[in-house]
């Protein structure tokens, strides 16, 4: 019977299947990280276990690291408590650990690719629901409880459910200044936060497979904003290139067994998806979000919504409730928007080219006088590489903060926050009500809007900036 | 876990979708290392920001049961969701639509979610602002929310069900199932990535 790519994967991990009972899966990769982690090994103690596979498993710090002086102690007593929980845990369970000042250290979705360990045809889960960003390469991942945590580090299985399979092809050309972001943007915002509930959601068509590494990785991060358990893109020759040479990427012999068995891994002719969607890139124009969920955005052409133009009452009820948390007058143009913070970086856009997209623009320019704008690599691989490239000399010659690697203001664990009130437009993918620091407002935008923005200080596209030039 | 089989309580009407975890409990409140104590954090913001906020509203105060717009729990993996809304007194969640993840750590924590149809939402609603002191029941066994003259069913995994009646933890259950682990690792491809050791630069 013809299969699904993410079928194809689910099968091959099945370690017991039994009727009315979940099948158990085992899982390949399990990363870890300090916020999600600290109860499970807790759990693990009080019950006597171990680590049953430490060799599958590693852990990073990222959610509560400064970006600033990020080799002294960090100073919040209960963020620095917490590192030093998963520091001790690793020691004790026999995990690898990048600590904060490793060269290995970042996001916990951004150095899993980076080095090599998340490969084709894998299941890879994390305490964190933008696992789903490991997808891009032909693995079912995604992102899970505490009490999950604690059951694959015992047993490096998970009691699973077959999910329902949906397609989103994007056949054609994206437009200039159209990225990745802006793909899944427009998907979310078709599809509702919810539309994805209970799938997984293969990305196809030319569109898709036209993208980098960095790019598919941008769009399968975001699957879970659909409400989606993961995103995955089929292996193909760009995800080989990407792999191959990498630090824990097969090697020899090796190599050319796993691209063997990877190039199987690709949906079969006949395969039924219970859901499609098709987009036609060429359609598609820069995306930013208004509103407090990231199903709420429009093109940066559109105005914010009126309430009186929805028929249904909760729905009216919502959007209101999300205007005036975001401080946004109906009939608004989006690009009149003025935002005081641009943060660039997290696991959906922390990544080498998402740095370049943005230098590109800020090249030679100068960001708004009362406009800031962060920019936090996603890892310290990352970082390094951006400044082999000088581009940490084309950030701050631009008046931007040039900071260190960690998830930082996607959600505010650390330091950088937004003060109440204050509006940024932001490369992360949560435009939640004080997501980013208590009355902060978030407009979800891709590097190159979040670039422009800086530069004029109000929402903008980059094809904007020739009027800025001029 | 503590088992679930049946409970009765008063219901609070949370009439907004899309409640992500964020909202449930900020991240300021998952630098903690401990497991319980999270009800400080339970929809703070709001708490804090909106007086007439509906568990600000002292008829209210007391509920156990929480019935919200849909797409509850949307958002982050944060167990913390559940282990808040269980420490702040709730048992049950009632919303036509959850995220996958917060439904799925509700059963790994305790906390019985319910969907019912929106109607059905909208008719416990009008029912408990009619009253605030209405006792809702709601039945894991029977397989049904009461309250008043009114009945509804709901469903829900055969398999999860019993575990929830039965309060059992999954890590044992698959313990059960070593041999089954280890012969599957026995044909995992040689070549699949390792962590360890971390290997040289």
């Amino acid at each position: 019977m013809p299969k699904t790519l993410a079928e194809k994967v689910y099968d091959a991990h099945v370690v017991r299947s039994t009727a009315g009972e979940p099948d158990l899966l085992y899982i390949d990769l399990h990363l870890v990280h300090e916020v999600t982690s600290p109860q499970a090994f807790d759990g693990l103690r009080a019950a006597g276990r171990t680590v049953r596979r430490p060799d599958l498993t590693m852990a990073t710090e990222d959610h509560n690291v400064p970006t600033l002086d990020i080799l002294a102690p960090i100073a919040d007593p209960v963020s620095r408590a917490q590192v030093d929980a998963l520091r001790r845990n690793a020691a004790e369970f026999g995990i690898r650990l990048a600590p904060m000042g490793d060269r290995d250290q970042g996001i916990v979705h951004v150095i899993g690719p980076q080095l090599g360990l998340t490969q084709p045809g894998m299941t890879i889960v994390c305490g964190d629901s933008h696992t789903s960003t490991h997808g891009a390469f032909g693995a079912l991942a995604f992102g899970i409880g505490t009490s999950e945590v604690e059951h694959v580090l015992a047993t490096q299985t998970l009691p699973q459910y077959r999910p329902k399979q949906m397609a989103v092809t994007v056949d054609g050309e994206l437009p200039p200044g159209v990225s990745a972001k802006d793909v899944i943007l427009a998907v979310i915002a078709q599809i509702g936060t919810g539309g994805g509930q209970g799938y997984v959601i293969e990305y196809r068509g030319s569109a898709i497979e036209k993208l980098s590494m960095e790019s598919r990785m941008t769009i399968c991060n975001m699957s879970i904003e659909a409400g989606a358990k993961a995103g995955l893109i089929a292996p193909d020759q760009t995800t080989f290139d990407y792999l191959q040479g990498r630090p824990h990427a097969p090697q020899g012999a090796d190599w050319d067994a796993a691209v063997e068995y990877w190039s199987t891994l690709r949906t079969d002719e006949g395969a039924v998806f219970d859901h499609e969607v098709h987009i036609d890139a060429a359609s598609l124009t820069p995306f930013v979000t208004w509103g407090t969920n990231p199903g709420q955005g429009l093109p940066i052409a559109g105005r914010v919504p009126d309430p009186a133009d929805y028929a249904n009452e909760d729905e009216r009820r919502d959007v209101e409730g999300a205007l005036a948390y975001m401080g946004l007058t109906p009939g608004t143009p989006l690009r009149e928007v003025a935002v005081d913070t641009v943060f660039l970086g997290s696991c959906t856009n922390g990544r080498i080219e998402d740095l370049r997209v943005a230098a590109e623009l800020l090249k030679g320019r100068r960001i708004d006088a009362n406009t800031r704008m962060l920019v936090v690599p996603g890892s310290v691989a990352v970082k390094a590489q951006a400044e082999a490239e000088g581009l940490d000399r084309v950030f701050l010659d631009a008046g931007a903060e040039w900071r260190g690697a960690g998830c930082s203001m996607c959600l505010g664990m650390n330091p950088d926050q937004l003060a109440p009130g204050e509006r940024s437009a932001s490369t992360s993918n949560r435009n939640f009500q004080g997501r980013q620091g208590k009355g902060g407002r978030t407009h979800l935008v891709s590097p190159a809007v979040a670039a422009a923005t800086a530069l004029t200080g109000h929402l903008a596209a980059p094809a904007d900036l020739a009027s800025v030039d001029a | 876990m503590d088992a679930f089989t049946t409970h009765t309580g008063t219901a609070a009407p949370l009439r907004r979708s899309n409640v992500d975890t964020d909202q449930i409990i900020p991240a300021e409140y998952l630098k903690r290392i401990t497991r319980t104590g999270f009800e400080d954090g339970l929809f703070i913001a709001w708490r804090t920001n909106e007086p007439d906020f509906v568990l600000n509203q002292p008829q209210y105060a007391d509920a156990s049961i929480l019935v919200a717009g849909p797409d509850f729990g949307t958002g982050s993996s944060r167990e913390h969701a559940n282990w808040a809304l269980l420490d702040g007194g709730f048992r049950v969640v009632i919303s036509s639509r959850f995220a996958d993840i917060f439904r799925n750590n509700s059963t790994k924590a305790g906390l019985l979610t319910v969907i019912l149809p929106q109607d059905q939402v909208e008719a416990l609603w009008n029912a408990i602002e009619a009253d605030p002191a209405l006792p809702v029941t709601v039945d894991l066994r029977a397989k049904a929310v009461s309250y008043g003259d009114t009945t509804v069913p709901f469903e829900i995994d055969d398999y999860v069900r019993w575990r929830l009646l039965e309060g059992l933890d999954d890590v044992g259950l698959t313990e059960r199932h070593l041999d089954d682990i280890q012969s599957y690792e026995a044909t995992r491809p040689a070549w699949k990535p390792k962590a360890l050791p971390a290997l040289p630069a």
